[in-house]
């Protein structure tokens, strides 16, 4: 004698992303925290010194956030147009930033005047920084001069003028004091040494630099300008490792976690994007505006991003302390020793055993199955609970209602209550491609069978209008689709020379409309 | 070796167990079941076939226990004879010739050397008319006897032969046709008759289905197409009688049955639910429910202790009186169509085809026993006349047999057509397949033909649709799922000119994947998917494709429904030769050139066997069977045939084997298995007369041995005489314990004889068969002479040829080893 077998709730491979550990790390941070600044967020950056406190420029002031506040601890506002750059020094302890004027103020982080001015720049600049001796600071301006200044007398060292156009993008290296990376409009990244006093290596990106970045090693440098971030070999001479097209707007800004030094990159698309070690996106922070600037804590701790209507987005990492709090405020259930209790009983030699059948467990509408009460099942597998949160089950009981026949019965005599139940049902994930055949069955027979009391409820009649109106609107985008299909098929049959257009096409073909 | 070996059509294993009442014999040890021509005895507790009662020559159609002996019994056939046996021996006691066709047996405790039978008369007339016969069984002492008084009872019953029933103790049979129920006094000599109107108001359908009487009580309970139950009392009187309806079944009432004493009454129907209903108690009953396939007979053992219900999914249950399963009696499940091929699990060798609803089931095929059910569908079967339920149509193996792939379909009679892909992987720690992966819609048709590649290193599935299209299926193609390796996805999709793929076949070494799309095959390279030639043979639609094998690899043969039969050389792509020959199915010989070509032409079928490099067969057989045969398939053997003839050469490797549409499964003989397979029947039947002690097993290890040794060399010799050591051992055996000699003396004596003297020999040879042969001589080492007689007997027997000079001189070195010992032994004792 067999058992029942109970119904079986189809499981479908959702399509898409694969879930991996990497997505797992970086879908870990919590909601992000907004702050509005007064302009456009032109840099970010974190210090170097625990608790890891982040100088934020936009507009004419620079902000200095804790970890964790929302209000900044500390503001530099002395400046009379637009700042840029703020950077912190290796120590944590002093700040460069340049300005709209040309002006390049140095403010101890305690104080509030600036330190030292550098007066030279005949335009903008855009980018400054401390190199890695900390005794000297490099700037790139837009009068097309890159200048190193000696920070005790604050007198300029020297000004390189190899590039033609505005210089965007500054990277120092920190194995090296003399070396420094720029990126310039002129669509070059050029790598300066001081030393020698001019450029040592020059590379052609292509698209105005926005930004350049070198990894800890400084054996890989990555720049960003138009679509495009490329990552050059320093070691071979500047060859190109990669190109990447991840965005379609301007990369405005890259940054490297310090777990892994995986490559973020933000653009105006509005999206951050996280690549793994082979360059393969495997996340995706979705923002509310175009990037202009980002950066990540030490640890990951936290990302901040700002953006160009002036809202500062920072996510914290989520740790497992929080999930705990989580779970602790839930009811505790009886303990672990309630369960177990005599099941650990090893029986002695001589004892008669008495074994015990093991029991079916079955789920209620598997119950009602059983016993051929199916217009019970149905409305088990109906209960707003399943019908909400696990459709797949109500489908199923729908199916299985079906094969044995009596879905008809199990549907007919119903209140208005159901019958909305139904339309709500069938309304939401008719689209589905998993549902949308049974439901398209059940909707056949409901209308039939109400088909006198339909028009009676004004609730199931709004739902029918709407119903209407979206399969007009899905009918639309089918015929859309099929029109691309169409211009598919022709591009593929111009492009592909003789036998293979027919496999190509094919499985091209099939796999649209495997997506419709 | 010169043997006739003249092949001939056999029925082979898989009778059908259910067509009649399965009997529980008095000491509640043995199931006996008709079962085609024979009567098949099966034990209760071990479920296992001990033997079969065959002499018939007709279908088995009722079996009766002789009231007046337990244990015998009487069974009836369509060839006119009621014959007498001893059941547990196996004997024919006594042929009754009755001359009629019979349809059912019925005996009475209180007519004792009467039988009432269903008999046929007017077989030539439209409607065949059934009569209710007395025949009175005379008592001579002949084996055959002319039974020639016959008495007819009622001449025109249903031909349902569980619509007659014996009442209480004999005393009149009840017996119900139609919508009128029929009582049969025997002492009044007189029929009352009560009809029931064939519908009412409710659309209740009254006709019986089934009769069964109280074995106590004058009530008789009926059972009806609309699954209602009728109690009848006071019957004696024709105007007063009343009855009682209950009603649980939804379908008709298969089955009544009351328990010796007349507590309960049995009932079974379609649901597969054997319903217990208490007498006398209302509606008070017990439920057993999904047995398997719906319930077709119900019958009790004399003392109530067991029930038997037999199923149509050729099944006997054993059912003890406290409701629990305690015997499955499972035959090859026929239903009533099978849609899938006969295939081979190329791991078991066993047959695989539909079986239970939404089941393959595996059958052995040497053993004739069911070995296992695969769950396919993997959902609750509703047992309900007319449902569409989710059917298995498609099922194919790849050639390790690691792999299978099954479709199956549901509603191929409405439109919407809903099928699943599934595919299955072998567990080796379970031993069985299990689920990997479901494709949902496969195809936006229905699929029409599958196979595997046939190569060892890369498995690749394609499938044949009606949308157009075939596809290619491989394990973790899709580049994404990089961590899912053994999962199915869809690795090419093809098609040509839109026609409709029928057949796919896979060359021998996988090389090229034949498709036919009506009149045209395609070739395609299964590793680029290029489309590499096309071959077309009009007129007529490619029917059925495949590929030659081993050394006729090179040639694709196809048959066409415009009766052709092609084969195309593949290396030139042009047409090596072709006949005009209606062929129904093709079936190539995987361990062979052979194909097998079964032709449907004039009402009859032909087998023609054929190499593909020639356009002659090496074999025909006219007049296989009357029906079309559609499945087909060649079983490897365990161990080959040597037949030199040319005819059944072709057997050599492997057995064909057929279903008709009938459902019988046939195979092709010849003369020299058949002699095996008696030989083997025959040893099975002395085996089991033996009681089994622990020495029996040993001497029965001991004799299989030796007729190894024989067989080989002499298959239809007489058998070689025994060893007549036995008595000496069991009276060793037999005595006491405490009067023998302590195990230690006995031991060393016996390790002493074993030992090998270091004189002669190099080195020591020492087979355990030797070693029994040995421990066996030195029993009869007490009759000296005639000792001297058996070892020369033995020695002819045993020493083939084929001996090694070593074993030949081990062989003489073990016959001159002193066996004294035990002589000495036995002379010791008191």
């Amino acid at each position: 004698m067999a058992s029942f077998k109970p119904t079986k709730v189809q499981f479908l491979p959702k399509l898409g992303e694969k879930v991996t550990e990497e997505t797992l790390y970086w879908k870990n941070y919590k909601s992000p925290v907004q702050i509005k600044e007064f302009g456009a967020i032109t840099k970010i950056d974190f210090s170097p010194l625990p608790p890891h406190n982040y100088a934020v420029t936009a507009s004419t002031r620079i902000h200095i956030y804790g970890p964790h506040s929302q209000e900044p601890i500390r503001s530099f506002t002395r400046f009379r147009d637009t700042a840029y750059g703020g950077r912190f020094r290796g120590d944590g302890k002093l700040l460069v930033a340049g300005s709209e004027e040309g002006l390049i103020r140095l403010f101890d982080i305690s104080g509030r005047v600036a330190l030292r001015q550098f007066k030279g720049h005949s335009k903008a600049v855009h980018m400054t920084s401390f190199l890695s001796d900390g005794f000297r600071v490099v700037s790139g301006s837009d009068d097309l001069s890159c200048r190193v200044w000696d920070v005790p007398s604050a007198v300029e060292l020297s000004s390189l003028t190899e590039h033609t156009d505005y210089i965007r993008a500054l990277a120092p290296s920190k194995l090296n004091p003399d070396l420094f990376v720029t990126g310039s409009y002129d669509h070059t990244v050029k790598v300066f040494d001081m030393r020698s006093g001019s450029s040592v290596m020059t590379m052609q990106h292509g698209h105005p630099v926005e930004c350049v970045l070198l990894y800890p090693s400084e054996a890989l440098l990555v720049s960003t300008g138009g679509r495009y971030v490329k990552v050059w070999d320093l070691l071979k001479g500047g060859q190109e490792l990669v190109s990447l097209k991840n965005h379609h707007k301007t990369v405005t800004c890259a940054c490297l976690s310090s777990v892994g030094n995986k490559l973020l990159t933000g653009s105006l698309d509005r999206h951050v994007k996280v690549y793994n070690s082979s360059y393969k996106v495997v996340h995706n922070f979705d923002c509310d505006a175009s990037i202009l600037s980002m950066a990540i804590a030490p640890d990951d701790e936290a990302l901040a991003v700002g953006m160009t209507n002036g809202v500062l987005s920072v996510r914290h990492r989520r740790h497992q302390k929080d999930k705990e709090m989580l779970t602790s405020r839930r009811r505790r259930g009886p303990s672990y020793q309630v369960f177990v209790k005599g099941k650990n009983f090893v029986p002695r030699q001589d004892d008669f055993l008495v074994s015990k059948p093991v029991k079916q467990y079955l789920r209620k509408y598997d119950k009602q199955l059983k016993s051929f009460e199916v217009s019970k099942a149905l409305d088990t597998a109906l209960q707003t609970w399943t019908r909400t949160s696990k459709p797949d089950v109500t489908v199923v009981v729908i199916i299985e209602l079906n094969r044995r026949g009596t879905l008809k019965n199990a549907l007919a005599g119903r209140n208005e209550e159901i019958r909305g139940c139904f339309c709500v049902l069938f309304f939401r994930h008719i689209f589905d491609p998993r549902f949308s055949r049974p439901l398209l069955m059940v909707g056949d027979i409901v209308l039939d069978l109400y088909q006198q009391v339909f028009h009676q409820s004004p609730v199931v009649e709004r739902l029918l209008q709407r119903l209407m109106e979206v399969l007009g609107r899905e009918a639309e985008l089918q015929q859309e689709l099929l029109q691309v299909l169409g211009i598919l098929d022709t591009l593929f049959t111009s492009l592909t020379p003789r036998k293979e257009i027919k496999t190509v096409l094919e499985t091209t073909s099939n796999n649209l409309l495997a997506i419709i | 070796m010169v043997e006739k070996s003249d092949v001939r059509v056999v029925r082979c294993g898989g009778s059908k167990i259910n067509l009649r009442p399965p009997i529980i014999s008095t000491d509640s040890r043995f199931v006996l079941c008709a079962s085609g021509d024979s009567v098949k005895v099966y034990s209760t507790r071990t479920e296992e076939w001990l033997h079969s009662l065959q002499g018939h020559t007709n279908q088995v159609t009722g079996i009766a226990l002789n009231p007046a002996n337990h244990l015998q019994v009487y069974s009836c056939s369509a060839d006119g004879t009621v014959k007498l046996w001893d059941f547990i021996d196996g004997i024919l006691i006594k042929t009754f010739i009755i001359g009629y066709r019979l349809f059912a047996i019925y005996v009475s405790e209180k007519h004792d050397g009467i039988v009432f039978l269903h008999i046929a008369l007017d077989t030539d007339s439209k409607n065949e008319c059934f009569q209710l016969v007395a025949v009175h069984l005379p008592k001579s002492a002949e084996q055959e006897v002319e039974a020639k008084e016959l008495s007819a009872v009622s001449s025109r019953i249903s031909p349902n032969p569980s619509c007659t029933a014996f009442g209480r103790e004999g005393q009149y049979i009840a017996f119900a046709r139609h919508l009128q129920l029929n009582v049969y006094f025997f002492r009044k000599q007189k029929t009352y008759s009560f009809s029931l109107k064939a519908t009412d108001k409710k659309g209740a359908k009254n006709a019986f289905t089934c009769i069964a009487c109280h074995p106590a009580d004058d009530c008789i309970a009926t059972g009806h197409e609309d699954g209602k139950i009728r109690l009848w009392r006071n019957f004696i009187h024709t105007k007063e009688y009343t009855y009682s309806t209950q009603h649980w079944h939804h379908n008709a009432v298969n089955t009544l049955c009351f328990t010796p004493e007349g507590t309960n009454l049995l009932s079974g129907g379609i649901e597969s639910v054997l319903v217990q209903w208490q007498y006398g108690a209302g509606n008070r009953k017990e439920f057993l429910p999904r047995l398997g396939g719906s319930i077709l007979h119900v019958s009790t053992s004399s003392d109530g202790q067991l029930f038997c219900t037999s199923h149509s999914d050729n099944k006997i249950t054993v059912i003890e009186s406290s409701f629990k399963v305690c015997g499955v009696i499972q035959g090859l499940v026929k239903g009533d169509a099978v849609f899938t091929d006969l295939m081979i699990d190329p791991r078991s060798k066993a047959l695989v085809l539909n079986g239970k609803p939404g089941h393959l089931q595996f059958y052995s095929l040497l053993r004739d026993k069911h070995l296992y059910n695969l769950d396919i569908v993997q959902q609750e079967y509703i047992y309900e006349a007319g449902l569409d339920q989710f059917e298995v149509v498609k099922a194919a193996f790849d050639i390790k047999g690691y792999w299978l792939a099954t479709v199956e379909e549901r509603g191929q009679k409405s439109s919407d057509l809903e099928f699943v892909l599934k595919l299955w992987a072998y567990d080796e720690r379970t031993q069985s397949f299990v689920l990997n992966t479901t494709i949902t819609a496969a195809h936006t048709d229905r699929i029409i033909s599958m196979c595997f590649s046939s190569s060892e290193e890369t498995t690749m599935l394609v499938t044949t649709a009606e949308d157009g299209q075939f596809k290619a299926w491989c394990q973790g193609a899709d580049a994404d799922t990089q961590q899912d390796q053994s999962f199915w996805s869809c690795d090419f999709v093809g098609s040509y000119h839109n026609l409709t793929p029928t057949n796919c076949s896979f060359s021998a070494d996988s090389s090229l994947l034949a498709v036919s799309f009506q009149e045209v095959i395609t070739i395609w390279s299964p590793d680029t998917w290029e489309l590499l030639t096309t071959l077309c043979q009009p007129p007529g639609v490619v029917r059925d494709l495949c590929f030659g094998q081993l050394s006729c690899s090179k040639y694709l043969i196809a048959t066409t429904t415009r009766n052709l039969l092609c084969c195309w050389n593949l290396l030139t792509c042009a047409l090596e030769w072709s006949t005009s020959v209606e062929v129904s199915k093709l079936q190539p010989d995987p361990l062979s050139e052979n194909v097998a070509a079964f032709s449907y032409q004039s009402k009859h079928t032909d087998l023609f066997v054929f190499k593909p490099n020639e356009p002659r067969p090496l074999f025909t057989h006219k007049n296989v069977c009357s029906e079309k045969i559609h499945r087909a398939v060649f079983v490897p053997r365990e161990e080959l045939l040597n037949n030199c003839d040319e005819s059944s050469q072709w057997l050599n490797r492997s057995q064909l084997y057929f279903l008709t549409q009938n459902m019988d499964l046939l195979t092709f003989s010849t003369a020299t298995e058949e002699d095996r397979m008696l030989s083997s029947s025959k040893r099975l039947v002395i085996d089991d007369s033996i009681a089994v002690t622990p020495f029996y097993l040993l001497l029965g290890k001991h004799r299989q041995q030796q007729q190894k040794l024989n067989t080989p060399s002499h298959p239809a010799a007489d058998k070689p005489q025994q060893p007549q050591g036995s008595v000496t051992i069991t009276e060793l055996l037999h005595t006491p314990a405490h009067v023998l000699p302590a195990a230690s003396v006995l031991c060393s004596m016996f390790v002493s004889s074993l030992l090998i003297s270091n004189t002669g020999f190099p080195f020591p040879f020492f087979s355990p068969e030797m070693e029994m042969e040995s421990s066996e001589q030195e029993m009869n080492s007490e009759k000296e002479e005639d000792q001297q007689e058996l070892r020369a007997q033995g020695s002819v027997d045993e020493v083939t040829p084929k001996l090694s000079k070593a074993q030949e001189r081990e062989l003489k070195r073990v016959r001159k080893t002193d066996f004294s010992w035990m002589a000495g032994l036995i002379d010791s004792k008191p």
